[in-house]
């Protein structure tokens, strides 16, 4: 290795520096695109604009979309301006939009589902890493996975016709009448018990971000290096302790990151939150209330808007909203897993 | 202090067994209770797919026949089938795999050739990034303000549009990830050969990283098969058998969509089917993907 | 990595076996784990092969030899680490107060409170140094504020690294040089009052000078611990050890003090490598 060191340069990080044995001697400086290169050069040239040009399209494509949504939603900020976001009117009668209502149930369910998954994600990433046998944890890992490959309509159905009357049957009246009594929480559990509403299609959020969240745990757990975890059951830690007092605080950014993506994901999840929200555009204070988001009013009233009427605008303006929104928490989240990502 | 630190005295109450027996004791059950409770999370996300599966199959079965495959979608009561449904997802799922994957195998080739580390590279990766988790309904909304307002209607190529551009940032990972893999050396032997860069890519990178490509277009395919919020607003549906791309076109994940929402048992039924099918072939596709993938390693 | 192996060769090769200086201390304690017919399998790969020795009370036992001959195997076999990993299975005796550590009704977190690890290569938690101390201690005992300040202070003290560290005990371990990081976690280690402690070539990504104040350390502890420590630096072995096990393909060829080890092995695969003529 010391003897070659001298007459071969290191390989290099950045292939687009690999030098042509062939003209190494001449060159005295790396080429770094296949353009420059004098022979070969029309097929390297042609084949690297095409690469590059489709990196400008993909990037163009993502622009375009932000200002099409913008500009189609243009009609609805000016009529309404900035109350567009906060009022809850929604009555195409009288033709007045809002967005209020929705953008709450977006979030609320969203951020609900997101409480419910995580631990669920948590125990299945802690299981697949440290405590299933070898043997199982593939196909366990496989099979939650493929929960993640299941469309987002299946969950729909099977929400609305087997979760939502067991909810409405088992569940709900249980809830109603143990915790609806309590203080302070209590109102969140009041009303009757529809089975759909803002609490169903959580749930129904929660089993499809499950597996991004617990895929993203996973990995990370994984890539903490053995003699790290060695090290603390050296000092006689139990399999908890060592994920709470080591795995945890190494990889909490990388986590984070994972909860951040499943959050993405379940703001802008329509089909399975049409089938089970209820629709309703109101604000309810109990969590079995019917209600609405974003995506789920967009993906119902589209069809019932004329073109180039208020309606139609406020739609589009409502998903430009939704973009932003899941823009702000997936460039987060791919922020935080930014080191996993370079791994 | 510091003396008798040096000198070895240990300070602090002396060892207990006793103190030490019982924290075990307790962290041992402490242990113990996360490990059930991590089982049970596993388990219930197991029950959550069996759930599924089971009643799709329940439900899927029951409504099945050959006529789902040989019938025209038709008015409630009047013994239709899934024919023109089926045929529609085959045809815009396949077209728009097909324009998204080499779209998005020469932008995952970019990625990982050209610009390694370059500002451009990481904010085209980042876009990907971004777009592979962004909510599909809007990618509806964007092909609806641009194919479909401004060419008079809804159409297959609307949907199909729509479809690969889902399909677009799927392959730009899946390349970049596996012709990253791929050993420099590789690369300097095949140029130092005087091959052009291009032949070096095309017939040993992307030779080399074909079967983590194929598994990239098949998770393509499972992923755009499902989707239905995209295709509300450009292919829209079509209740007549039609091929015709320019014409509004059926597909399974819309039909179902509209017909499980509907007040009709058979309507129903058949949407029970159409989900069986969908979720077969997307699950099929999956486990195929993967072990393509195994396969090579 | 480079450094010390490069060095390790050499000194070997220029001073041979009558060349390195050991300790005069011929006279060994008795013992504290007594070893009997141990035998460590991965899978159905036989590691090591009846093993038998003893490794005495409060004084200094080395292990070397080639990579791969089972040292290493064995320092994970004393405090169980290899029962993490399926697999991997000890059988035969190792003795210590009564108990046999590789039985599988052994109480595993007691044991690694009374055995401690150091490891070949840092391993500071991302947490304070403070935090670093108190993870072990509270594992194994309940002691108040003043208790744990105290115990913190003593454990650092006793790992040379309490001057660096005094006033930055809040601040992150990942901040400390390597050298330090590696006291930090001796420290770590000693704080849980274990009653040996095993070393896996704990200077060997570590500069000459910090290996230095570890083996100083080293010499230091053994006055209350019993210490086993791997090495793949025969002028280590010779600086630290009381008594030195030359292990060879999974079999102890030889066991003796020090001082005999190096100016008088028996067996002749052991002056080989004393010598530098392999490994």
């Amino acid at each position: 290795m010391k003897a070659g060191a001298g007459a071969r340069r290191p390989p290099s990080p950045l292939t687009v520096r690999t030098i042509p044995l062939s003209q190494a001697a001449t060159a005295s400086s790396p080429i770094p695109t296949g353009a420059a290169r004098r022979t070969g050069n029309l097929g390297d040239t042609v084949f690297e604009w095409a690469c590059r040009g489709s990196g400008v399209f993909v990037l163009l494509l993502l622009g375009a979309i932000i200002i099409e949504l913008f500009v189609a939603g243009l009609p609805a900020f000016r009529a309404f301006g900035l109350a567009f976001v906060t009022s809850t009117d929604w009555d195409p009668v009288q033709e007045v939009f809002g967005a209020g209502v929705s953008i709450y149930g977006t979030i609320v369910t969203a951020v609900l589902s997101i409480i419910l998954a995580v631990p669920l994600a948590f125990g299945v990433a802690f299981y697949l890493t440290e405590l299933a046998p070898a043997w199982l944890r593939r196909p366990v890992g496989t099979a939650i996975e493929l929960l993640a490959a299941v469309p987002s309509i299946i969950y729909g159905m099977w929400g609305f016709f087997v979760i939502a009357p067991a909810f409405a049957t088992h569940l709900q009246p249980w809830i109603i009448d143990n915790v609806g009594e309590l203080p302070l929480i209590g109102f969140l559990f009041q009303g009757a018990p529809f089975g759909t509403g803002i609490f169903t299609a959580a749930f129904i959020l929660a089993i499809m971000i499950l597996p991004f969240i617990a895929a993203t745990m996973r990995d990370v757990f994984e890539q903490v290096p053995p003699v790290y975890k060695e090290s603390a059951y050296g000092l006689g830690a139990t399999t908890w302790e060592v994920m709470r007092g080591v795995v945890i605080p190494y990889t909490r950014v990388s986590v984070v990151g994972g909860i951040m993506l499943g959050l993405g994901r379940a703001l802008g999840e329509t089909m399975a939150v049409t089938f089970v929200i209820g629709n309703a555009n109101r604000i309810s204070s109990s969590l079995f209330g019917p209600g609405n988001t974003i995506a789920s009013l967009v993906a119902l009233e589209f069809g019932e808007s004329e073109t180039g009427s208020l309606k139609l605008a406020s739609l589009l303006a409502l998903g430009f909203i939704l973009f932003v929104l899941s823009f702000i928490v997936l460039a987060t989240s791919r922020y935080l897993l930014r080191s996993r990502l370079k791994g | 202090m510091s003396l008798s630190l040096t000198a070895g005295a240990i300070p602090g109450p002396r060892k207990d067994p006793e103190v030490a027996l019982a924290l075990g004791r307790r962290r041992k059950r402490a242990d113990r209770i996360v490990r059930i409770l991590c089982v049970g999370a596993t388990l219930v996300g197991l029950a959550f797919l069996a759930s599924i599966l089971l009643t799709l199959t329940y439900r899927g079965f029951e409504a099945m026949s050959l006529r789902v495959f040989t019938h025209v979608t038709a008015p409630p009561g009047s013994e239709g089938g899934l024919l023109n449904p089926i045929v529609g997802s085959l045809i815009q799922a396949a077209l728009g795999t097909a324009i998204g994957t080499p779209i998005g195998m020469l932008v995952g080739t970019y990625l990982a050739e050209y610009a390694r580390g370059s500002k451009f590279g990481n904010a085209v990766r980042f876009v990907s990034d971004i777009l592979l988790s962004a909510p599909s309904i809007l990618i509806g909304l964007f092909v609806y303000q641009i194919l479909v307002l401004p060419f008079g209607g809804f159409s297959g190529w609307a949907g199909i549009a729509a479809l690969a551009i889902i399909v677009i940032p799927v392959v730009v990972r899946t390349t970049e990830d596996m012709l990253t893999l791929i050993p420099n050396t590789l690369r300097e032997a095949v140029i130092g050969l005087g091959s052009p860069k291009w032949k070096m890519i095309v017939f040993v990178c992307w030779k080399s990283a074909m079967s983590g490509i194929i598994t990239g277009i098949l998770l393509a395919v499972a992923r755009v098969a499902g989707e239905t919020a995209p295709l509300l607003f450009t292919s829209l549906g079509n209740n007549a058998w039609s091929v015709d791309l320019t014409k509004p076109m059926s597909s399974l994940p819309v039909t179902i969509y509209s017909f499980a929402g509907s007040p009709f048992e058979d309507w129903i039924a058949l949407a029970w089917a159409g989900a069986l099918l969908i979720t077969l072939g997307v699950l099929s596709l999956n486990i195929l993907a993967r072990t393509v993938l195994r396969g090579r390693k | 990595m480079s450094t010390t192996a490069e060095t390790g060769a050499a000194e070997a090769n220029t001073q041979g076996f009558g060349g390195v200086q050991a300790r005069s201390e011929a006279v060994l304690n008795p013992p504290r784990i007594a070893i009997r017919n141990l035998e460590f399998f991965y899978g159905d790969n036989r590691a090591l092969k009846g093993i038998d020795f003893d490794i005495p009370d409060r004084q200094v036992t080395g292990m070397i030899g080639p990579s791969g001959c089972g040292k290493s195997t064995l320092l994970r076999v004393l405090n169980r680490m290899y029962s993490l990993y399926p697999g991997q299975r000890a059988t035969g005796e190792a003795m210590i107060d009564g108990m046999n550590i590789v039985a599988p009704d052994a109480d595993l977190n007691a044991l690694r409170a009374k055995i401690g690890m150091v490891f070949q290569k840092p391993t500071p938690f991302p947490m304070t140094i403070f935090e670093n101390i108190a993870f072990g201690v509270r594992l194994h005992e309940k002691l108040s504020k003043a208790q744990m300040d105290e115990r913190v202070e003593w454990a650092l003290t006793r790992a040379a690294i309490w001057d660096e560290v005094k006033d930055r005990l809040d601040a992150s371990a990942l901040g400390l040089s390597g050298g330090q990081q590696q006291r930090l976690c001796i420290a770590r280690t000693i704080a849980v009052r274990p009653e040996v402690i095993l070393f896996d070539e704990p200077t060997s990504a570590l500069d000459p000078i910090s290996t230095l104040k570890i083996e100083e350390l080293i010499d230091e502890l053994k006055r209350d611990f019993t210490i086993v420590i791997v090495t793949h630096n025969m002028q280590q072995a010779a600086r630290c050890a009381d008594q030195v096990a030359f292990f060879y393909l999974g079999e102890l060829i030889e066991v003796a003090p020090a001082a005999q080890m190096f100016t008088a092995p028996k067996h002749p695969k052991t002056q080989e490598y004393i010598t530098g003529r392999f490994g």
